[in-house]
């Protein structure tokens, strides 16, 4: 017995501590009146968690559409060269009228429904320095290297409203300190992914996926495990479906939090060591990697706050009542 | 009694005016204030104070307490009451992941359920859930109680060694090497006495107990070739 003590602990600290690695944080808001205050509540959350992940941050915000018109928003280390004169260089290309709100080194470039793809192919050669962040109707993300309270204050995340969001504090293990390896990952229009953990066969999933026409920019884990679920989804899977699949496909510890249009879920892998609690009251469903996150909401003291089960996909939607489903083993 | 606002003192004065207190202090109750999920809370106690955290707790509160008596008037986190030698650790809400991890000693009372990895590697410690508990707890549990009124996760008692599990609802699945055992007269007597001190009104003949199977941790000239 004495001499397996030493294994114990090893097998205790190594395999069944979450090692304080990321922090993610998410709010998806049921009372409309709270909307102008979403990035507000999202930036306390986020700088609560810096301890958690104090080398880079970002957050996706869903922030409504506007009929007939889509966003791309684009980021450069050298804004002032690459953002110069942007709009009508990619209004040129799509053949309509695109106009541009620039936050430091993001900008949100608002185009004509349908033109994101021709948009995006051309970035390259009107500057080398641009980097697509997101694409879709309603989602920008932002996101750099820095404190959690630098970043947000950077793009003033603040004063930003919207229906819900998701952020994420990161120290990084599996990949460099980057403003392309910060989550979160646009998955797919409108779609994102905040990961907390590690993907221990992101590698082969990488080639697996490369080969069948994926295309993923960096050699960071969580981008495979958001290029998998476009893969998953772009074959006819539900988003609930592909987060189902990704519990049989992806080897590692992991939280995600996916955002999408609508809504947002939550999956954890079947040993579930990184953290996480929910919260849920008449006027929002928060996520946090630590209660901490949750503590400055209005109404916590009495809303109801539980731990999400391993290997099962929660899911909220403005469209349709949440749904929970157990992965069966 | 001694009021302390954590928010304003901060975790360190907390703890350290804590630590001050002796065997013979006249100061034995306490209650900390403005918990909000921060972490160590009224860790590496050693005396027979009473205290209660107003709030739910985050990382390891109550670690490694001797003696002390600590009530979390919420939920906690994940760590709480880790490697606990003695006293008694109250939680009104859930515990977090790795309850009472490596306990030599104590009790330790959950009102609610019980996350994952509830009670491993125990080396003596008692824990008493009203609830339930999740996956893999009391893995490689070497000695003390786990006394679950509800329902166990996954792989229960996995690789365990002397350590007692009552359940009182169904195990999801058994660890290796851990059993169904007969419930004795002697047994009937420790799971009452662990009821009574966590104040839960269960009738003991309702659980059923489980424990080390004994084939993993004893050497079998067999298996010499393994290693």
């Amino acid at each position: 017995m004495l001499a397996l003590d030493s294994t114990t602990a090893a097998l205790a600290e190594v395999f069944f501590r979450d090692l304080n690695m990321c922090g993610i944080v998410g709010l998806f808001l049921k009372d409309k009146s709270l909307e102008p205050r979403l990035g507000e509540m999202l930036t306390s959350m986020l700088i609560t968690m810096t301890d958690r992940g104090p080398d880079s941050a970002g957050i996706a915000i869903y922030s409504g559409e506007t009929a007939g018109r889509t966003k791309l928003v684009v980021q450069s280390d050298t804004p002032d060269t690459a953002f110069h004169g942007l709009e009508t260089k990619i209004g040129k290309v799509v053949g309509g009228t695109v106009s541009m709100k620039v936050s430091s080194t993001h900008a949100v470039l608002t185009l004509p429904a349908g033109t994101t793809a021709a948009a995006r192919a051309a970035l390259p050669e009107i500057d080398a320095s641009l980097r697509v962040m997101s694409r879709g109707d309603s989602l920008e993300i932002y996101k750099e290297v820095g404190l959690p309270k630098d970043v947000a204050a950077q793009f003033g995340i603040s004063a930003m409203s919207g229906s819900h969001g998701i952020g994420h504090t990161r120290m990084a293990t599996e990949s460099a300190v980057t403003t392309m390896g910060a989550h979160p990952f646009n998955t797919g229009d409108d779609q994102c992914l905040v990961h907390n953990g590690s993907l221990s066969n992101h590698n082969s999933l990488r080639r697996k996926l490369r080969r069948d026409g994926v295309h993923i920019e960096t050699e960071n884990d969580t981008e495979v495990g958001a290029a998998y679920l476009t893969w998953q989804m772009q074959k006819g899977a539900t988003l609930g479906e592909a987060l189902t699949s990704s519990l049989d496909d992806l080897d590692g510890f992991f939280t995600f939090v996916v955002g999408t249009k609508d809504g947002f879920g939550v999956v954890r892998d079947p040993i579930a060591c990184k953290p996480a609690v929910m919260a849920e009251t008449d006027q929002y469903v928060a996520f946090g990697s630590e209660y901490r996150a949750l503590v400055d909401l209005p109404g916590i003291e009495n809303a109801r706050v539980w731990e999400p089960e391993p290997a099962t996909v929660y899911f909220w939607s403005h469209d349709s009542a949440p749904t929970s489903s157990e992965k069966a083993a | 009694m001694q009021t302390i606002d954590l928010s304003e003192l901060g975790l360190r004065e907390v703890n350290k005016m804590l630590h001050a207190q002796a065997a013979d202090t006249n100061q034995t109750s306490w209650t900390i204030e403005n918990a909000k999920g921060s972490h160590a809370i009224a860790c590496g106690l050693d005396a027979p104070i009473e205290v209660t955290v107003k709030g739910s707790t985050g990382y390891y509160c109550g670690g490694m307490n001797q003696q002390a008596t600590i009530n979390i008037d919420g939920s906690a986190g994940p760590g709480t009451g880790e490697n606990i030698m003695s006293g008694k650790i109250v939680i009104e809400g859930d515990a977090s992941q790795y309850l009472g991890a490596t306990g030599h000693g104590g009790l330790i009372v959950v009102k609610g359920n019980a996350s994952s990895r509830c009670g491993i590697s125990m080396k003596g410690v008692n824990i008493v859930v009203q609830g339930n508990i999740g996956h893999m707890s009391a893995f490689m549990g070497q000695s003390g109680n786990l006394v679950v009124c509800g329902d166990a996760g996954e792989a229960l008692g996995d690789s365990c060694y002397e350590a007692r599990f009552f359940v009182r609802g169904s195990v999801k699945s058994l660890g290796a090497d851990c059993e169904k055992k007969e419930m004795r007269p002697e047994h009937i007597e420790i799971l009452q006495g662990l009821l009574d001190e966590a104040g839960f009104d269960a009738d003991p003949s309702e659980f059923t107990r489980y424990g080390s199977a004994r084939t993993l941790y004893n050497f079998d000239v067999d298996n010499a070739g393994a290693y």
